[in-house]
């Protein structure tokens, strides 16, 4: 009974939170909210007229929702980099980190469910897909697999943090023999959803471009880059506009994961393009199109040639410890790596899977807008929900939230 | 729904063995399958008046609202009833739970609201398959005052379906996909088609990626030959594998199929296929009225709704009744050859005995059932 009363109060509190701040604040979320209201305009265009207002066709019949569906999941599964130290390994110079990267963990989280739901034809027969009330086609689908470690993961990093915020919001101490066990747990899982999730496109022996051994390992390589490089550019904002105090030594200790995950990667892009290019096969035609172009049709050229650059430089800045250590030029690496990463491990993974079709016909894929509105609505309610549980996490570590016994409720 | 004997894993949660009580088998209180179930062979006026009481029954006297809540469920419908409810229902209780509406109007959300909340076809009783057809023959000649024939016609035994085609025969004059359009009701706005022909040069052997699957010329044109591709009905299909809810398999026949009805529209299994077999419905299909054809099946050409994926059935609703698919009878040339693989004396069996035949992609396991030859 009690429990209850402190979380009632608890969400009381951090409702009044989230209502008040700078006006800075208030111009973001306003802002925001009109770029999911946006999103949400059309998105009922596309509930209405169906997928057709997308650019979507069955000959690329996976776009632009799945594509960031797939980035999302890597962004979600960093949070863990932060997790593990923090807990298991009782770096305390990570703790107020993870708070963070949690969070992000499950704005992230949410994205990916609602990129899934945007890019079914039939949302309102979804049901079929629930456990027990529908039918779930477990273990043979994938997608089932990764609807349960999605959901899985989402649970756990709620359930964490709010274990230890709830009680730092009572003034007390977490128990580590409480969350540890689910700090565990929760980096196995991460590395799971991203498995599982390459696993998705990687069993599909009807396309040869997903269909390689190595697809899992370069998304655990590549989100380990991705989601830590977001997270040092969010601590960077956090650190600027509040009073949330965040070392230098963490934040350097993330750009060490940063950099080491992007090397690896780099290895992997390298290995993949010499299996491509050096004894081009009839199944290279794919990384050809993405690269080069095929009869012409050469749509995803300038993304791919603006991400491997920024990759590669990234990377390279990165390696030397002197730049690192320079937050300005770490911020940019993170800043660019993210954006190469984001195209890489979605247009570029997603789209050329298609192209060449089955019979080798090349039908080229753009977005419409419509379906870059939804995307960015998604986008605005990722950063949204993650504002919320942020400022949420920083007022209880901060202490400015507190629960107090007297007051009535 | 059988239980004990399904091949797949789904977590049983909350769901009990239905009690055999009830005068209704499918489980569905309020009707819509038993005696009905033969009402496409009888008169319009029998049918309406047996439709209705399969449908509304004992509820007839009863408001929207009680009809809908009024019902005796288990727990588990009762439990997906609510849950599905909360999800999306809202409009379809704002429908029928208007008091004022007329008997024809409760009836239509009363079969709206049941084929919202049905079972997967492949799990189905034959009673509930009899009563889903049943309700959507209705709802058909509700909306449109014109009536279908719906079949829910299930495998016959000692039958595997298969099909050769003939590339020395071929001409590329597309009336195969022509028939196929109009007998599958295929969507007319997009031009969907299950079959394309593939036009390739002479001396280039079996060069897909040359050849041109959207041709408007005269055929045959010079120094060409032509191949076709549909759906190839794997007996190891992919995209069955990857359904997320089971909304397409094998049938027992071999025909592959999909139930339009349970599909999410997630085209995993669109991703799935290496033969470029399956069609994706990306806005609302249209047929215009004249141009129906009116002999259906569940799994084949009934009407499709946007977001759902569809493909060739063979021709469920033919081949089940004996018949060649349209595609096999338009052909005029004798290209393509359809038949009864467990029938030694069916002409596919001569055929694939007889002639050197091959297959597409046959490195990827899918065993597909579609073999080509040459004369
Ligand atoms: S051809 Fe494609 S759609 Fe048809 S059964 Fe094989 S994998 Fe499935
Ligand atoms: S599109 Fe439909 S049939 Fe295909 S995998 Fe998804 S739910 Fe199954």
């Amino acid at each position: 009974m009690r429990r209850l009363r402190v979380f009632g109060s608890l969400v009381k509190d951090s409702l009044d939170t989230i209502t008040h701040g700078s006006k800075r604040y208030h111009l973001w979320m306003a802002l925001l909210t009109f770029v999911m209201l946006f999103g949400m305009y059309c998105y009922s265009i596309q509930l209405e007229h169906g997928l057709s207002v997308t650019g979507m066709t069955d000959r690329v019949s996976w776009g632009l929702y799945i594509s960031n569906f797939t980035f999302l999941v890597g962004v979600a599964a960093a949070a863990v980099m932060l997790v593990m130290p923090t807990y298991v390994l009782k770096d305390i110079d990570f703790k107020q980190a993870v708070l963070i990267g949690e969070g992000l963990a499950v704005a992230a989280l949410i994205m990916c469910l609602a990129f899934v739901v945007a890019d079914m034809g039939g949302p309102s027969v979804l049901w079929h897909m629930i456990p027990g009330i529908g039918v779930f086609n477990f273990p043979n689908s994938m997608l089932t697999w990764d609807v349960l470690v999605l959901n899985g993961y989402l649970f756990l990093n709620i359930t964490i943090p709010l274990y230890i915020l709830f009680r730092h919001y009572q003034g007390k101490e977490a128990n580590p023999k409480v969350y540890i066990p689910g700090a565990i747990l929760s980096v196995f899982w991460a590395v799971g959803i991203h498995l599982v999730t390459a696993f998705l496109y990687q069993g599909l022996q009807a396309r040869p471009f997903w269909n390689n051994a190595l697809l899992g390992p370069r998304f655990l390589a590549s989100a380990f880059a991705a989601g830590p490089a977001l997270i040092i550019l969010v601590l960077a904002i956090i650190r600027n506009f509040t009073e949330f105090k965040i070392q230098d030594k963490t934040i350097k200790k993330i750009a060490m994961v940063v950099t080491v995950a992007a090397q690896i990667n780099l290895i992997m892009l390298i290995s993949e393009l010499f299996k491509e290019f050096y004894a081009p096969t009839h199944h290279s035609e794919s990384a050809y199109y993405l690269f080069f172009g095929l009869d012409g049709k050469d749509a995803l050229l300038p993304w791919i040639w603006t991400a491997i650059p920024l990759n590669v430089l990234a990377t390279v800045l990165l390696t030397f410890h002197k730049l690192r250590n320079n937050f300005k030029v770490l911020f940019f690496c993170c800043f660019i790596l993210f954006i190469a990463i984001w195209i890489e491990k979605g247009f570029g993974l997603i789209v050329p899977g298609f192209i060449p079709g089955p019979y080798g016909k090349i039908a080229e894929y753009t977005p419409t807008g419509i379906e870059i509105g939804v995307t960015l609505g998604i986008w605005a309610l990722g950063a949204f929900v993650f504002t919320i549980l942020a400022k949420t996490a920083i007022g209880i570590e901060l202490g400015t939230l507190k629960y107090k016994k007297n007051e009535g409720i | 729904m059988s239980n004990n004997n399904k091949k797949w894993f789904s977590l049983n949660l909350g769901r009990k063995e239905k009690a055999a009580s009830g005068s209704c088998s499918c489980g569905k209180t309020s009707g819509g399958c038993g005696g009905a179930s033969n009402s496409h062979h009888i008169t319009d006026e029998e049918f309406d008046v047996a439709a209705i009481n399969a449908s509304i029954g004992e509820e007839r006297t009863k408001d929207g609202f009680e009809q809908v809540f009024d019902v005796k469920m288990d727990r588990r419908t009762a439990f997906k009833k609510l849950t599905a409810s909360l999800l999306i229902g809202a409009g379809a209780v704002s429908t029928s739970c208007s008091v004022i509406s007329s008997d024809e109007n409760k009836e239509k959300s009363q079969i709206d609201w049941e084929e919202q909340f049905k079972g997967n076809y492949k799990l189905m009783t034959d009673e509930e398959k009899n009563g889903t057809v049943d309700r959507l023959v209705r709802s058909y000649q509700l909306r449109t005052g014109k009536t279908i024939s719906m079949s829910s016609k299930n495998a016959e035994e000692d039958v595997l379906f298969g099909y050769a085609f003939n590339i020395s025969k071929c001409k590329g004059y597309m009336d195969c996909v022509n028939a196929c359009v109009e007998e599958n009701n295929q969507d007319r706005n997009s031009q969907m088609q299950y079959i394309r022909i593939h036009e390739m040069k002479d001396g280039k052997g079996f060069n897909f990626n040359e050849a041109d699957d959207n041709y408007y010329h005269e055929v045959p044109a010079e120094g060409h030959f032509y191949m076709g591709t549909q759906c190839f009905h794997c007996d190891n299909p992919p995209c069955v594998e990857v359904c997320p809810v089971q909304a397409t398999w094998r049938e027992d026949d071999g025909l592959v199929v999909v139930d339009y009805d349970w599909c999410v529209g997630c085209r995993y299994c669109m991703a799935a296929c290496p033969y470029d077999g399956r069609r994706f419905n990306w806005s609302k299909p249209e047929v215009p009225e004249a141009e129906i054809n009116h002999n259906q099946h569940y799994l084949g050409n009934r009407m499709r709704k946007k977001g759902v994926m569809e493909k060739c059935t063979f021709c469920v609703q033919r081949s089940r009744a004996g018949k060649n698919p349209a595609c096999v009878e338009a052909c005029p040339t004798g290209a393509r050859i359809f038949g009864n693989l467990l029938d030694p004396d069916s002409t596919i069996r001569w055929v694939l005995e007889n002639k050197k035949v091959f297959r597409l992609k046959e490195d990827l396991g899918t065993e597909p059932k579609f073999w080509y030859f040459m004369d």
